[in-house]
């Protein structure tokens, strides 16, 4: 009797072995509640829109990918302990997470393992630390702040701004290269507002950033904190122009915002209104599968997944150390992956390199203005 | 001048959503010895009954809030009071403190497991105009906030004053042995109590989501401040309650513009540390001796 329940656990621990070797692990670790769970949430869906199409045609180098996910709560110490947890899971890669903050305390983790970890953070830092393990799905600050400064230059023809910023990594980051960059350009800053992470009210910061009575008004929060602020702004009559980054003209913001987000402007990396064939495809995909539109956040997780099975194809095998290699340089192009959706190339550093859009909300819709091309062009 | 009027009117406008709940507050001490440490879950909440009903229902918004206002009075009023304070109060304040803390924690991770756990937009029920008053531009929202909480106010207030039933609640909440003995059902004047509180952070619910966004984070900060609130206007006077929350609305909205946005939460801890040492009773409470 006890031979045999030995050799049915001896059984049962091959077979799970033989699903392991089945598989390629690659956990997501992302914000799904908290004051990140919009941007997480779209991430981790895009991610699994894509790892669920690529399955569904035999997985990468015949491997299926599993998935599991864990929640960061959108705290940094939270994402620390969920990433170590991945690590011990021996993962070929980690998806996430998307806030700044939390990626400065845990890249080290996935570093130290020689895990290549794909990120949705912005923070112009992440990347100069000389990780290279560390990729990014969407620009830095450093890439898209001088666009937006330059459009507050040409386009606007402004000559003061107003700035408002979330106190958390990924706005302290932003808002120091945005400075930097208006220093550059000769305009000049009247107003300098920080504040809070998941805030409420923005009665007060509406008050002084009217009274400062700047040219524009750069606005850079997450979109919760976003849509709150375009609300109050709405309700003080602001008719001076709000500029922002993806965060102000995101899809959850629109929604979030109602008519209150009409007339913003700006600049954004990613969008699901891009007029390009791929990412409306991609957005009827998403769609269907989660009802409900995606913002950049779905484009990041989506087009990570397959930047990473394009990298792995052409490594030819499971090799982390290479992948990371491979990623420093590497430029992937719709005809050679469609899942990239547009091209990408990702320099030295694990900074992505790709077109992007102006935009402007109309109607309650995001309409493209502008297509600028990649910065390496 | 005009950025001190719009952040005058703002700031009432917060502090009216501040003295809603903190009326809650008062009611349910003064009746029935119960602190809720749910309370500013219980203003979360309301705002979820109203988008489920829209979104499961299919109703329309003024349909779906008259149903959100019933399950409020149900759960937060009538279910609140038979399944968590009678049968823990008997056991001393402590325990149901201690409970009102688990109810909290229970709803906020209930709206998130079973709702969402982003913010979700909520619909105003009012106009989203602006009134030019000189050069200052004033949120007809917040006008808006203003009135229905006054109104609100004066209606518990005659309520409470010049109705029959009112005055056995406030002879309930006074001395309910006494009460009991002059035949008032004493039973009844507590459980319409916690209906009436179930009312007002209703009501609270569906002036702040619009603005706030419907979040399940949304009580934490609410209920500490209208807590305050209640204890710095003087947790035994309905207007205290009252006085308590405009002034900590108007605080935080001045203190935000033209001392520190980072340091606007500590305000009402600092306030509430000031009139515990200089006037324990809350600043318009009365003070009451208790000997042994």
């Amino acid at each position: 009797m006890k031979s045999g329940w030995i050799a049915a656990a001896a059984l049962a621990l091959a077979a799970l072995q033989a699903e392991a070797q089945q598989t390629v692990n690659m956990p997501i670790v992302i914000e799904l509640s908290g004051a990140g769970a919009v941007s997480g949430t779209n991430f981790r869906d895009g991610a699994v829109l894509a790892i669920d199409e690529i399955n569904a045609k035999g997985g990468i180098l015949g491997r299926k990918i599993s998935a599991p996910q864990s929640d960061t709560q959108s705290n940094p110490g939270v994402s620390r302990a969920q990433v170590q947890r991945a690590i011990d899971s021996n993962p070929y890669v980690i998806l996430g997470p998307v806030f700044s903050g939390s990626v400065k305390v845990n890249m080290i983790l996935a570093q130290q393992a020689e895990v290549p970890q794909i990120t949705g953070a912005e923070a112009a830092d992440i990347t100069q630390a000389g990780n290279p393990y560390i990729f990014r799905t969407s620009f830095g600050q450093q890439m898209s702040m001088p666009k937006i400064a330059n459009y507050i230059r040409d386009g606007l023809k402004a000559k003061t701004v107003s700035v408002l910023w979330v106190n958390n990594d990924f706005g302290k980051g932003g808002r120091d290269t945005f400075v930097k960059e208006m220093a550059a350009r000769g305009i000049k800053v009247l107003a300098d507002l920080s504040t809070e992470s998941g805030q409420v009210d923005f009665a007060a910061d509406v008050v002084k950033v009217k009274g400062a009575n700047a040219d524009a008004i750069f606005v850079y929060t997450n979109e919760e904190e976003s849509a709150r602020f375009l609300r109050e702004a709405r309700k003080q009559g602001i008719k001076t122009p709000l500029i922002g980054e993806t965060t102000l003209l995101g899809q959850k913001v629109i929604e979030l915002a109602g008519e209150a987000a009409n007339g913003v402007r700006g600049h954004v990396g990613l969008t699901v209104d891009a007029p390009i064939p791929a990412v409306q495809g991609f957005r009827e995909r998403f769609f269907k599968r989660f009802n409900y539109l995606p913002d950049h956040n779905g484009l990041k997780g989506y087009t990570g997944v397959y930047a990473v099975k394009h990298a792995t194809e052409r490594i030819g095998k499971f090799d982390r150390r290479l992948l990371a290699k491979t990623m420093h340089g590497l430029t992937i192009k719709p005809e050679q992956e469609p899942g990239i959706l547009m091209e990408a190339t990702w320099d030295d550093k694990g900074d992505i390199d790709r077109i992007s859009f102006l935009a402007e909300v109309v109607d309650g819709k995001q309409k493209i203005v502008q297509i600028l091309p990649k910065l390496g062009k | 001048m005009a950025d001190f009027l719009q952040l005058l009117v703002a700031g009432l406008a917060t502090g009216g959503i501040y003295a809603l709940a903190a009326i809650g507050f008062v009611l349910l001490w003064q009746t029935s010895q119960t602190i809720n440490f749910a309370q500013g879950e219980f203003v979360m909440v309301p705002a979820f009954f109203v988008l489920a009903a829209m979104k499961l229902g299919g109703v329309s918004f003024p349909a779906a809030m008259l149903i959100g206002l019933v399950v409020s009075l149900l759960v937060l009023g009538l279910l609140f009071k038979r399944l968590v304070v009678d049968p823990v109060l008997r056991h001393g304040v402590l325990p149901l403190v201690i409970s009102t803390i688990a109810l909290a924690i229970f709803l906020k991770e209930a709206v998130k497991e079973f709702y969402a756990a982003d913010a979700q937009p909520f619909p105003a029920a009012w106009a989203t105009t602006n009134l030019a008053i000189g050069s200052a531009v004033v949120s007809a929202q917040n006008l808006v906030i203003i009135a229905v909480a006054v109104v609100a106010v004066g209606l518990l207030q005659y309520f409470l004053n010049a109705t029959r039933t009112g005055r056995r609640m406030q002879a309930t909440a006074q001395n309910p042995g006494l009460a009991r003995i002059l035949g008032i059902p004493v039973e009844h004047m507590i459980l319409y109590t916690f209906l009436i509180n179930a009312a007002l952070v209703a009501l609270a619910s569906f002036l702040v989501s619009p603005i706030y966004l419907a979040k399940f984070t949304n009580g934490e900060t609410l209920g500490l401040v209208a807590f305050v609130a209640a204890i710095v206007g003087g947790f035994n006077q309905v207007r205290g309650a009252i006085v308590g929350g405009l002034l900590l609305g108007v605080i935080d909205n001045f203190v935000a513009a033209y001392l520190s946005a980072q340091y606007r939460a500590a305000i009402p801890l600092f306030l509430l540390i000031v009139v515990i040492l200089v006037r324990p009773q809350g600043l318009v409470g009365r003070a009451e001796e208790r000997t042994v």
